[in-house]
């Protein structure tokens, strides 16, 4: 499927109780290989039960595919807990950090500028790049990589979707 | 105690009475401890027999079989008869050695990581890392493997948990918290479907492998009779209706029967029971069950909507399902006429393909023998086959009388099964004639397991359609690739009769019908592992054929 294809479908923000030990991760990344399921994002870390792990996996697909993907995650032993998260009922945030070239005063002021309107902090400064930390959804994320993008992206990483129901 | 004996003590905790398997290095503290053991072992030529012998002995039995190995090529070599258990939903542990935790990662001698290897086709794999733990996960995997829809398990042991002498505890009850099989069926959704059912003119049963699973044979047979629905099956589901019954169509699908595949077409609503809407067996996914209500009963609920969108879905136990499901329509259902205009179109089909089979002119076909085989064999009789045209030839020619008798690897379709799974199921029923329909092909692949037949008294017929080809290979060659034929040639390699002679097992050449007849009564009557090597034309075909990717309405029947 192309990217252009893949924008198109919905994002579904899955969020899963798994359990703390090792080969969890490599169950569930065999799943999607094996049934053809695309994963855009997963984040695995502990929750407040130290033997059960929070794991958020964003996807695009269309709706039957969802139902089929959740089922066959619930087949898994290791899975405890699964639900598809409602989005407009979700607080979700990704992290990313983003270095860019800049090597003169102007290019830097222009980047710390984006960067505060966007509530971004900047990590360090070099003599050829700034590093910049981004919090938000993926969609403002994107808005800021492809505000920068025009003095050149040296290095990306972003960690992936982290959600959580809001409270009653 | 010892890790090793605490798996012994636990198998026998779980009550089970045969293991089969191959000892090598990772695994000789417990072929120690199997010294002492109270079940018994059969000891296989290759691990890959040992996993069919277990899935053989677990569909007979309903329960879970057994099969050892050691690590590395011992565990690889299991691997392929795990995969057909898990196509198939057969319950199976699957116990490895492991080289010790040390040396695990040290690409040591006879290293595989097994559970990477083996996830794909397991419902789970454990690898206790400790001897304490042993007890808890033999009764872990019991449960995992035999509830909800049944499927393999693998525990893979490293060697020094094996030798590790503690105190070990032995749990009465086990949690395994993520996973949660559903048994009872939502009534309302059964409600549903039976109002649909009962408001069909042209209603149909598809029973699939989950009325076997479930031994819902009674349950099935009630409903049918019921809202006088024809039964098909899918290949899987193969025995799960008597075939002999007056409602009874045999299996759809690729080489299903033509009314079969014809009548299913003309329905107005379908009830699908334990079945997973295979490409097999309903070839497009989006042709099949146009313009009928299609209800759908399994206890996977990944099932439904899997493969085909359905307007009712009931998940949950085929059985209680099928039983509740029977109890509301004894209430609702008037007896329908028999002589209803459905059940005449029944005859009709049946009557009309019965006279349209393409004939070959020799005097011994595949068809004429396992008619003659179906006319001298007990109905209790079990019957498994191996993979190719001798499969479909028994689908289409050997009717199954009573339910839960045949079973086959309809899932992997994996030659070589048939042999070593009829042994299996002959342990699993010492009492009862147990017949693998084998091709030569097949045959070949798994046929050192005489040595297990004859040495274990496990004694079963292999009735050896043999065209002397890969002959479903063959057939699609002449079909699709204009007869350029390559690689089919069996050339007359081995003497079948010679081999089962060399194992101590009888063996019997036949060419005409009358030598068949004298055979098959003889392997009746004898105590050791008969070989019927039966001669057949190398051009005859498995007709009826629904072409891959293509739907069941442009099936050809060769006539």
């Amino acid at each position: 499927m192309s990217s252009r294809e893949l924008k198109s479908k919905p994002l579904y923000i899955i969020s899963s109780l798994v359990e703390n030990k090792p080969g969890v991760l490599f169950r569930i990344t065999n799943l999607f290989r094996a049934r053809n399921f695309n994963i855009e994002s997963i984040t695995v870390g502990i929750t407040e039960k130290p033997d059960l792990s929070r794991m958020t996996i964003t996807t695009r697909i269309d709706e039957a595919i969802l139902d089929q993907l959740v089922k066959q995650l619930r087949k898994l032993i290791d899975i405890v807990e699964v639900e598809v998260l409602d989005i407009n009922n979700t607080v979700y945030r990704e992290l990313a950090l983003i270095k860019i070239r800049a090597k003169d005063f102007t290019n830097r002021n222009e980047i710390i500028n984006f960067a505060n309107v966007f509530r971004a902090n900047i990590l360090d400064i070099g003599k050829e790049s700034v590093t910049v930390e981004v919090i938000g959804t993926p969609d403002k994320i994107d808005a800021f990589k492809n505000l920068i993008i025009q003095y050149d992206i040296v290095e990306m990483a972003r960690t992936g979707v982290s959600a959580l129901q809001r409270g009653e | 105690m010892s890790g090793a004996k605490a798996l012994m003590n636990s198998l026998e905790k779980e009550g089970v009475d045969i293991v089969f398997g191959l000892p090598g290095g990772a695994n000789l503290p417990i072929y120690d401890a199997l010294v002492d053991a109270k079940f018994r072992h059969v000891l296989v030529r290759h691990e890959q027999s040992a996993a069919h012998m277990a899935d053989g002995y677990a569909r007979i039995k309903r329960k879970a079989g057994v099969c050892l190995a050691t690590s590395g090529p011992g565990a690889t070599n299991l691997i392929t008869g795990i995969a057909t258990a898990y196509a198939d939903s057969s319950p199976l542990i699957a116990i490895t050695g492991q080289v010790p935790l040390n040396m695990i990662g040290k690409d040591a001698f006879q290293e595989t990581d097994i559970i990477g290897v083996a996830n794909p086709c397991t419902k789970y794999a454990f690898q206790p890392r400790y001897a304490t733990e042993i007890p808890e996960v033999v009764k872990k995997s019991f449960y995992i493997a035999e509830s909800g829809r049944p499927g393999p398990v693998l525990i893979d042991i490293p060697k020094d948990v094996q030798q590790d002498v503690t105190e070990i505890p032995f749990p009465d009850l086990i949690k395994v918290r993520g996973y949660k099989p559903i048994v009872d069926p939502d009534l309302s959704n059964v409600g549903k479907a039976v109002e649909l059912l009962v408001s069909a003119q042209q209603p149909i049963i598809m029973a699939g492998g989950g009325v076997i699973l479930s031994g819902a044979f009674s349950e099935l047979q009630a409903v049918a009779e019921l809202i006088m629905a024809p039964v098909v099956t899918t290949f899987k589901g193969k025995g799960a209706f008597p075939e002999n019954h007056p409602l009874a169509m045999g299996p759809i699908g690729m080489h299903g029967h033509a009314e079969a595949n014809r009548i299913i077409l003309e329905a107005d609503c379908i009830l699908a029971v334990g079945a997973r809407f295979s490409d097999r067996s309903v070839g497009r996914f989006d042709e099949f069950g146009k313009g009928m209500n299609i209800i759908h009963l399994d206890i996977d609920p990944a099932e439904i909507g899997k493969n085909k969108s359905v307007d009712i879905a009931i998940v949950g136990d085929v059985k209680s399902a099928l039983r509740t499901m029977a109890k509301m329509l004894s209430k609702v259902a008037v007896k329908k006429n028999t002589e209803n205009p459905w059940l005449k179109r029944r005859r009709e089909l049946i009557d009309y393909f019965s006279q349209n089979i393409k004939d070959y002119p020799r005097e011994v076909t595949a068809r004429k023998a396992l008619k003659k085989l179906r006319e001298l064999l007990p109905a209790e009789s079990i019957v498994t086959t191996e993979v190719g045209q001798c499969q479909m030839w028994t689908s289409l020619h050997f009717d199954v009388i009573s339910p839960g008798t045949f079973f086959s690897s309809t899932g992997l379709g994996t030659m070589g099964f048939g042999f070593p799974a009829s042994i299996g199921a002959k342990a699993a029923r010492p009492d009862v004639h147990v017949v693998d329909v084998a091709g030569d092909g097949s045959f070949n692949m798994t046929e050192n397991s005489l040595a297990v037949s004859v040495l274990e008294n496990l004694p079963v017929i292999v009735f050896l359609l043999n065209n002397d080809m890969l002959g479903m290979v063959a057939q699609w060659q002449r079909t699709f690739y204009d007869r350029r034929y390559m690689g089919v040639h069996q050339k007359s390699c081995p003497d079948y009769v010679k081999i089962a002679e060399a194992y101590g097992a009888s063996g019997f050449s036949v060419q005409s019908m009358d030598e068949l007849e004298k055979a098959i009564k003889s392997a009746l009557k004898t105590e050791v592992a008969t070989v019927i090597d039966i001669r057949i034309d190398p051009e005859e075909d498995v007709y009826p054929f629904v072409a891959p990717g293509t739907g069941l309405k442009d099936m050809i029947t060769g006539a």
